[in-house]
């Protein structure tokens, strides 16, 4: 029953979705206020059902009932609740519904939070993201139904969650990263209501970027935990893939992030009007195209695509229709909205606008590499592979090209700057980090060139962002009054640049200075790696609630001084009879030890076992949930409230008017 | 376990394969031959598989393709001609970095090119940004100036 009662609330979201579309839009256009103030409720009444919908799928899950479909595929009596909770979206079906309601979740919070924002803006961006509700949850009912039973036939018990998902990073990591790619959803909803109301200025800047931020810091922490899970969870190390599917979430970021900084152009100076609207168009796209990538089946082969072609056509169709949909709206009303404010060649304008190229430069190479193989078999031209060390090539300069100009933008001034200026205010930052760049390495196991670059890159970026919080500071009766001078978008723009300044360092410092031995080990044996000595003790029996395993013990050693124990697991699971690797970690600020189990080898006891040293890892999450929280802070800024305030008056002025 | 169960927690896709952990305990003569061995498996992309090098690929062939990379360093090959023997058995596709030829130009190339072109569109805005600062500074043009004209009388009618 439960069940029905989720696929019936499902189908009355759509409805409402429809009606959202449909309605408020017309409204805006006829100016009919009746219709338009249907709006919030509407984005309300569909986040109700859906979320119904939810948690009757939940319910599902928790109760075992193995009558519904993605249950019994993808859960198991034995499993532990809260991951059958989270079984709910390691799945096709589920994972859509998910987006579906936090897709519903930002409407409506739009819808509630922002009463001071134009009527008729309001109404226009509801019935956009109603809109994309439409599609999704189309996709969802039509293609992909949860709710879907196996009658008759179930099965007594469900085939299990696969364990690599049985973890409680994956628990929040999904949710957070559709917060991040749903979220840019609100910016392509600001963009297109402000296409489609032929007013591009900067109060729609000003209305777009704090969602447009929040949802970037979503997307950052996001991505950040899902290299952090692959790093601890899959055993072997690695952090970063350049997947297909990571490449899928990573392309909306680095758009995004092109976008923020576009929008803060938009927003002090009116500039890149037509741009930034262009980028929050192609921002969400890429989210989309990422959907597409992803659940069509396309990226495993152009022939799976075909064999299975109904929910792989209908997000391309959907992704035509949004994409073209957009792109005609763009080309007919842009050049109408084309700005005219001049900035002179040395100006953060400027380096905003390097910024852009780099970022976009960066996602269209991203995109290309991505899409390369899957246009090759199509064309018939032979199968070839791109991967990590294509992108690395690539990206490693790109962002090195970036970040000696990123260390000028905070400094720097609108409108016009000069070089002398700089010269004056980073002469002696620029000169500290060559000095970093030359002594850090000193510290590692031996000097490396690429770490020397990273830290000049990462001191040259960390100074200057101090020097100028110091000049804003200073000055103050106190150091708290000086504090409180800096705005919330301001701190938030210095946590997010010293998040990119400690993940350079991080990531460089990493894979440099990285240390990996594979051995065979017997219980008694021990090994030294960067200093540290690692003692196999004994091999032990564990039992889990839902697996068994063997479990290694290790003792770490440095100077005859204990550093660490370390049991890194065999897991065999009992519903699958999957066999999985639990890698032991101690972690620290600058140094990771890791041990990973292989297989036995031969009779006596002795094992396949990876070691690990990895220094400084940390600092590339660290940094990412630095930038994260930058994100959130900039959102907190009180013009953004303010000024809202002022566009209420002026709004109900023209209402009235009208 | 592969770098395709990374895929399933990126966006959560359904066909994941849980695999066993694959850490080959090869002797090598020296340590060069391993750091070697380190960067040539993992820039070796396993034939079978979904998505994965022959380093982390417990598959059967990525098993074989790691003993030939062995065999071959130690017995004195260089990595141009692991290579090429890789590619002769099982196509360019067993590469992730694709070699340079005719069909990969363009993927190689586009970085460069884009990046190019990107520079030189923001050179032209920065130029007719400052250009226009300098030539109208603020004035309305002549079209503006009507077209500023028609949307006041569109606004009177309309109130």
């Amino acid at each position: 029953m439960i069940p029905e009662i989720g696929h019936y609330a499902l189908i009355n979201a759509l409805c409402l979705a429809v009606i959202l579309a449909v309605l408020p839009a017309w409204g805006a256009w006829r100016r009919n206020t009746t219709a338009m103030s249907l709006a919030p409720g509407l984005a309300v009444g569909q986040l109700v059902f859906v979320a119904i919908s939810f948690a009757c799928l939940a319910a599902a899950f928790l109760q075992d009932d193995f009558t519904v479909k993605v249950v019994a595929s993808n859960s198991n009596s034995l499993l532990p609740p809260m991951y059958k909770f989270s079984a709910l979206w390691g799945n096709h079906e589920g994972s859509l519904l998910l987006w579906a309601l936090i897709l519903c979740f930002w409407t409506t919070a739009v819808a509630l939070l922002s009463p001071q924002l134009p009527m008729q803006v309001l109404s226009r961006v509801l019935s956009v993201m109603g809109g994309i509700a439409v599609g999704f949850l189309s996709f969802s009912l039509f293609t992909s139904n949860p709710f879907e039973r196996l009658l008759p036939g179930s099965p007594v018990d469900g085939s299990d969650l696969n364990p690599l998902l049985q973890d409680p990073g994956l628990i929040i990591h999904p949710p957070l990263l559709y917060m991040g790619y749903v979220g840019f959803s609100v910016a392509f909803a600001f963009a297109i209501a402000a296409l489609l109301g032929g007013r591009l200025d900067a109060s729609w800047a000003r209305w777009s970027r704090p969602w447009t931020n929040v949802a970037w810091a979503f997307l950052t922490l996001g991505i950040m935990l899902g290299s952090w899970w692959a790093y601890y969870e899959l055993g072997w190390g690695g952090w970063w893939f350049w997947d297909p599917v990571e490449n899928a979430s990573f392309m909306p970021w680095l758009a995004g992030t092109a976008l923020i900084h576009s929008l803060a152009a938009t927003e002090k100076r009116g500039l890149f009007k037509s741009w930034t609207v262009l980028l929050a168009i192609f921002a969400f796209s890429l989210s989309l195209l990422g959907t597409f990538l992803v659940r069509s089946g396309v990226l495993t082969s152009v022939h799976a695509f075909a064999t299975d072609p109904a929910r792989g056509m209908f997000i391309l169709l959907f992704l035509a229709i949004v994409v073209g949909g957009s792109l005609i709206l763009y080309a007919l009303r842009a050049p109408a909205v084309s700005s005219r404010v001049s900035f002179a060649w040395v100006s953060r304008e400027s380096l905003l606008l390097f910024n852009n190229v780099v970022f976009l430069v960066a996602t269209l190479t991203v995109l290309f590499g991505t899409l390369f193989p899957l246009f090759m078999d199509a064309l018939g031209q032979g199968k070839y592979s791109v991967g990590p060390p294509y992108f690395n090539a690539v990206f490693v300069p790109l962002m090195a090209l970036l970040a000696p100009f990123m260390g000028l933008g905070p400094v720097s001034r609108w409108k016009g700057d000069t070089v002398a200026r700089w010269k004056g205010e980073l002469g002696i930052s620029a000169a500290v980090a060559v000095v970093c760049g030359l002594t850090l390495p000193l510290l590692g196991a031996d000097y490396n060139l690429w770490v020397a670059l990273a830290a000049l890159l990462a001191a040259w970026l960390v100074l200057g962002l101090v020097r100028d919080a110091w000049y804003r500071v200073r000055g103050a009766s106190s150091l708290g009054s000086g504090l409180r001078r800096l705005t919330p978008s301001y701190c938030g723009m210095l946590l997010a640049h010293l998040g990119f300044a400690a993940c350079v360092l991080g990531v460089v410092a990493t894979s440099q200075y990285n240390v990996e031995r594979d051995l065979k080990m017997s219980p008694g044996d021990s090994e030294t790696l960067a200093g540290y000595t690692f003692e196999f003790v004994e091999l032990a029996p564990v039992r889990g609630p839902n697996f068994v395993a063997d479990e290694a013990r290790f003792r770490v050693t440095k100077d005859n001084e204990l550093i660490a124990t370390l049991a890194p697991q065999k897991r065999r699971y009992l519903a699958s009879g999957s066999v999985m690797t639990e890698a032991a970690i101690d972690a620290g600020l600058f140094r990771d030890l890791f041990v990973a189990m292989g297989e036995p080898i031969g009779s006596d006891g002795a094992w396949a076992i990876r070691l690990h040293y990895k220094p400084m890892v940390r600092w590339m999450w660290l940094g990412a949930i630095l930038m994260g929280f930058g994100g959130f802070a900039t959102a907190l800024d009180k013009r953004y409230r303010r000024q809202r305030r002022t566009a209420t008056a002026s709004a109900q002025g023209v209402l009235h008017g009208a | 376990m592969n770098r395709f169960c990374v895929a399933a927690l990126l966006l959560m896709s359904c066909f994941v394969m849980p695999a066993a952990a694959v850490i080959e305990t090869y002797e090598f003569s020296n340590e060069e031959l391993e750091q070697r061995y380190q960067d040539l498996s993992a820039e070796l992309r396993c034939p079978k598989c979904q998505n994965q090098n022959i380093a982390d690929s417990n598959a059967p062939i990525a098993q074989d393709l790691r003993k030939r990379l062995y065999q071959q360093l130690e017995g004195g090959a260089s990595d141009g001609e692991i290579l090429d023997y890789m590619v002769a058995r099982y196509g360019e596709f067993v590469l992730y970095r694709p070699r340079f030829s005719g069909a990969t130009a363009v993927l190689w190339l586009a970085p460069v090119l884009l990046l190019l072109a990107a520079i030189v569109l923001a050179l032209l805005v920065l130029r007719r940004r400052k250009d226009s600062g300098e030539r109208t500074g603020g004035e309305l043009s002549v079209a503006e100036q009507q077209r500023l004209h028609t949307l006041l009388d569109e606004s009177e009618s309309g109130s």
